[in-house]
């Protein structure tokens, strides 16, 4: 099937066969790797992406399904040079180790905080339980969404 | 930058040494740009499936591969006859038994490899084992360890030649004698059986590789999902044949090992035998069934415990027999000498004299594995055996567990304190880390308040462990691996600018490398960690070792790295003295420089000597020019990190619903090189405790059916399981490390378990329940509360 898909703002038209799932059209079609493919049961949230701004795991989600849709995904969430406050909350928080959930959780997060900019501890733990990390124990998780919500723009971070 | 301990900053603020600084990996990790095995693309690269078995025992008929082969797109279908004409349709284990890598006889537990099929895609491949027609005998199945040598049971190892029944290993450690001795003079003995159930350390990135045997060349190279490339690249040669300078192993970045890629699976092996075959690369990813289902899985230990101790609660002795449940295939990865791992370290953190274990290893119908998840070697097991029956002994004497522990605890003038099994701890403190716990968590006011909650009905728990490791393997003496010994290489290179690059033979799954052993050489040479290249995980680019497990990385390469790094700061002294054309012995070392004593002004900086170094200086005699240095560490003892966590719950008798409501972890890891990473390290291993104890388990119905085969059904904790841990430390220095550093990275793992389950005992007490197994689900709470505890790791009736 023909599908034209907006990916972090650039459209990509494709032949696939209807049964591709969404997160092997942005990996292997796409080659945008930071979209991780985990556990295809929608538990564990590793291929966490945003079509048309909601939060979706691509593992479960058809490729056709997105057909016509805006899809944003890790890769899209900084601005050039500049990490996202949530990129660097995580830095700064040392909210990631291996790095394998760490996109998916992040986009979670990211739109989090774009529905609720200032979320209590509950209100994020609650946010992001549908994403798997095995390695952080979700604290430093916990206190990266925090500190972006505490620096919503602009902050220096270096490597 | 954040706070920092006692090092100087450097210019781009980060701690010149020690102390806290942002993870140099990170930024890759944040933009997505990770480079997991997955995400390796090769020019021509062919993709593959694994056809797994449904049964857990059956024979194979026939395998009737055709329709497969007839399939558009597909390229190859390789079975076990196909391997067995290379002589690979078995390998060995690194515990010196033999796995089928595709099945030839039997399958022998329910999701064994059976075929590989080799396709243009995935999804052609997925389809291709659809039309793969296998006939099976299927045979009765051995699920239960306690009824695998029973008289007449099917026997599983049929392969070996010989083998009557499905026993594999008897070994005993500590002094019988002296134990039955000390047992029969106790005023108080207290008994438990108490089951470590089967558990999967599930990395979020699953196994896999991509092999590359390059026809022309006839070099492999093979990107894979291990924390142990060099011994990989060695059991590859030992095991195909092929000659090991013409293998490449690359472990790029892994996304989480827990112990679950130390292995080396039959998929690794698929997929080089698939590039030969086909003679294009070919990639292997396994999905969350297959790697729950069919790599190596943890514990499953079904422990028999007894404690001997006087009527005041004075420990005399300890006893352990254990069955093992070790599956299909003995495919545990451990030293050589220890068959039951460090299991032997079960006499924990007390002062008694006597004890003895005897540990009885079988065979299943089950997937292979056994030592995972971060158990340190079985060090888990033997933290969970202590930690629970001491409990039960309190329990007994009515007295206060906190109470118990003091009383028994190893004092500071023991150590160096050799243990009643042989090991000889190298340091510790233990009550003040267990006071300090006892403070951060007010211990006396929740004793107060769970004694107010009980007059109400209301059924909150505390629960103490106090755990003692036994890490960094290993002295070679003692410890290897199919008989490489556990020593480990570290090369470092400071480059003519004064920038460097150091080489690791340990491979990061998240612990941090790239940013901690560039502080370990900032540490020794003054050269800022931004300054300092990190390479680990290419065999073709870094020194022999055997990897990243058992908490060994800071322990032996971290010694490595620091002794490296002094090596060339004595070259740098005498380069400085030819330079400054002074005599070594004038010169004094300040961080980053050395100088004339007495006279400060004179000296040299280490980017100062290393261009030096490189360059027309005349060289005093017998130094070469350039400022590099190699090592290799064999550690003299294993380091012994320790700690005391308490964990308090509030128990729904009604549901049986647990609620962890604090945890505590005080953690006494010697020298932290960075106390940021050092937290994360005990964080997610607090969260492995509260899965274990509470979510996780693999579970077989009587046919040898997997009832873990997903994350729908093999539950795992998350942002909701998980209190806002509370952390402390003491800082007791390991004497012979050079750097006083311990290993952590298991520690919480190994050491939470046992708090948890100690705390929803306590909390149930009331309710006359002394133990219950693991995990402690709602459905497990209700049932021991009302006295009919049935077995966690069986289908329930």
């Amino acid at each position: 099937m023909q599908v034209t898909i907006t990916v972090n703002g650039v459209e990509h038209s494709r032949d696939i066969e209807p049964r591709m799932l969404l997160v092997h059209f942005i990996r292997d079609e796409l080659l945008l790797r930071g979209t991780h493919w985990g556990c295809d049961t929608s538990n564990c949230g590793a291929c966490t992406l945003w079509v048309d701004n909601e939060p979706v795991k691509s593992c479960t989600m058809l490729a056709v399904m997105a057909d016509g849709k805006a899809i944003r995904t890790v890769e899209g969430l900084a601005n050039g040079a500049e990490l996202d406050p949530i990129q660097k909350g995580f830095m700064e928080c040392h909210g990631l180790q291996c790095g394998f959930c760490t996109p998916g959780m992040m986009m979670t997060c990211r739109a989090l905080l774009d529905g609720n900019p200032h979320p209590t501890e509950a209100e994020i733990r609650e946010g992001i339980s549908g994403n798997i990390c095995r390695c952080t124990g979700y604290k430093n998780i916990v206190a990266a969404v925090q500190w972006a919500a505490e620096n919503p723009a602009t902050s220096e971070v270096t490597a | 930058m954040t706070a920092l301990d006692e090092a100087p900053l450097s210019a781009a603020g980060n701690p010149i040494g020690f102390g806290r600084m942002h993870r140099k990996e990170d930024v890759r990790f944040l933009r997505g740009e990770g480079n997991y095995v997955d995400d390796v693309n090769l020019p021509g690269m062919l993709h593959s499936a694994i056809l797994r078995s449904p049964y857990a025992h059956a024979r194979i008929v026939s395998i009737d591969t055709s329709a497969a082969l007839a399939l558009p797109g597909v390229h190859a279908v390789i079975t076990g006859e196909t391997l067995a004409g290379l002589g690979l349709a078995w390998m060995p284990t690194l515990s010196y038994d033999t796995q089928a890598v595709l099945a030839t006889d039997k399958v022998r537990f329910q999701g064994q490899e059976v075929a590989f099929v080799i396709a243009d895609s995935r999804y052609i491949a997925k389809d291709a084992l659809e039309l793969i027609d296998v006939e099976y005998d299927a045979l009765p199945a051995v699920v239960d360890a306690k009824k695998a040598l029973d008289p007449g049971a099917p026997i599983i190892r049929d392969d070996k030649e010989g083998k009557t029944d499905n026993h594999i290993y008897d070994w005993e450690a500590g002094n019988k004698a002296d134990t039955d001795a000390a047992f029969a003079a106790a005023d108080v003995v207290v008994t438990e059986d108490i089951l470590y159930p089967r558990v999967h350390p599930s990395p979020m990135e699953t196994c896999g590789s991509v092999a590359h045997m390059d026809p022309v060349t006839g070099k492999l190279v093979l990107y894979t999902t291990t924390q142990a490339p060099h011994a990989h690249r060695t059991v590859y040669a030992l095991v195909a044949g092929l000659p090991e300078h013409k293998i490449q192993v690359i472990s790029p970045d892994i996304g989480g090992g827990f112990g679950n890629k130390v292995p080396i699976y039959p998929g690794y092996v698929c997929s080089i035998v698939g590039s030969i075959v086909t003679g294009k690369p070919v990639k292997w990813v396994e999905d969350r069934a297959e790697n729950l289902m069919s790599t190596g899985f943890a514990r499953d230990y079904h422990m028999n415990v007894s404690i001997a101790s006087t009527k005041e609660g004075k420990i005399l002795a300890v006893k352990v027999d254990v069955l093992a449940d070790h599956g299909a295939f003995n495919g545990v990865a451990q030293p050589t000498n220890y068959p039951a791992g460090f299991f032997h370290i079960f006499t924990g953190s007390y002062d008694y004299p006597a004890a003895y274990c005897n540990v009885k290893a079988v065979y299943t119908n089950k997937a292979p594995g056994g030592v995972a998840y971060a158990c340190s070697f079985r060090i888990t097991e033997a933290v969970y055996a202590i930690e629970r029956i001491v409990d039960c002994l309190a329990a007994e004497l009515k007295m206060d567990s906190a109470e118990l522990r003091l009383k028994n605890l190893l004092r500071p003038e023991q150590f160096p304190y050799t243990s009643p099994t042989g090991w000889e701890y190298d340091s510790g403190d233990y009550e003040k880390t267990m006071r300090v716990a006892m403070d951060i968590a007010g211990y006396d006011e929740l004793r107060r308040e769970q004694a107010e909650k009980r007059a109400k009905g209301e059924y909150m728990g505390i629960g103490i462990s106090f755990f003692t490791e036994g890490v960094g393997a290993g002295p070679r003496k003692h410890m290897d691996i199919l008989g490489l010994g556990m020593a480990d290489g570290c090369d470092l290179r400071v480059h003519p600018t004064g920038k460097a690059q150091v080489r690791l033979s340990v491979q990061s799954q998240g612990q941090g490398h790239e940013t901690t052993f560039a502080q370990i050489i900032s540490h020794e040479l003054g050269i800022p960690p931004e300054d300092i290249e990190v390479i680990h995980g290419d065999t073709d680019n870094t020194p022999f070792g055997l990897g990243t497990y058992g908490s060994r990385s800071t322990p032996v390469s971290g010694a490595a790295a620091a002794l490296v790094g002094r090596k060339v700061r004595d070259k740098a002294r005498l380069i400085a003295a030819a330079a400054l054309e002074c005599s070594p012995d004038d010169l004094e070392w300040e961080l980053g420089r050395w100088f004339v004593k007495g006279d400060p002004t004179r000296g040299k900086t280490i980017q100062e000597i290393a261009f030096a170094a490189h360059g027309s200086l005349e060289l005093p005699e017998g130094v070469e020019g350039h400022l590099d240095a190699q090592v290799v560490y064999n550690p003299p003892n294993l380091t012994y990190p320790y700690g005391c966590y308490i964990c308090v719950v509030d128990v729904d008798p009604g549901t049986g619903q647990v609620k962890v409501r604090r945890f505590i972890a005080v953690d006494d890891c010697g020298t932290r090189i960075n106390p940021m990473i050092v937290e994360g390290q005990v964080h997610g291993g607090l969260a492995d405790g509260i899965g274990m104890a509470l979510m996780e388990v693999i579970a077989f119905d009587e046919d040898g059916n997997n009832l873990g085969g997903s994350f729908m059904d093999y539950l795992l904790p998350t942002s909701m399981e998980c209190p806002d841990w509370e952390l402390g430390e003491t800082v007791t220095p390991s004497p012979h490390h050079p750097i006083g550093a311990k290993g952590v990275g298991e520690s919480a793992t190994v050491g939470s378990p046992a708090a948890i389950v100690n705390a929803v005992i306590d909390a149930i007490s009331p309710f006359g329940v002394r133990h219950a197994d693991m995990p402690l689900t709602p459905a497990n709470v209700w049932r021991a509360i009302q006295g009919r505890p049935v077995r966690t790791d069986m289908a329930v009736e």
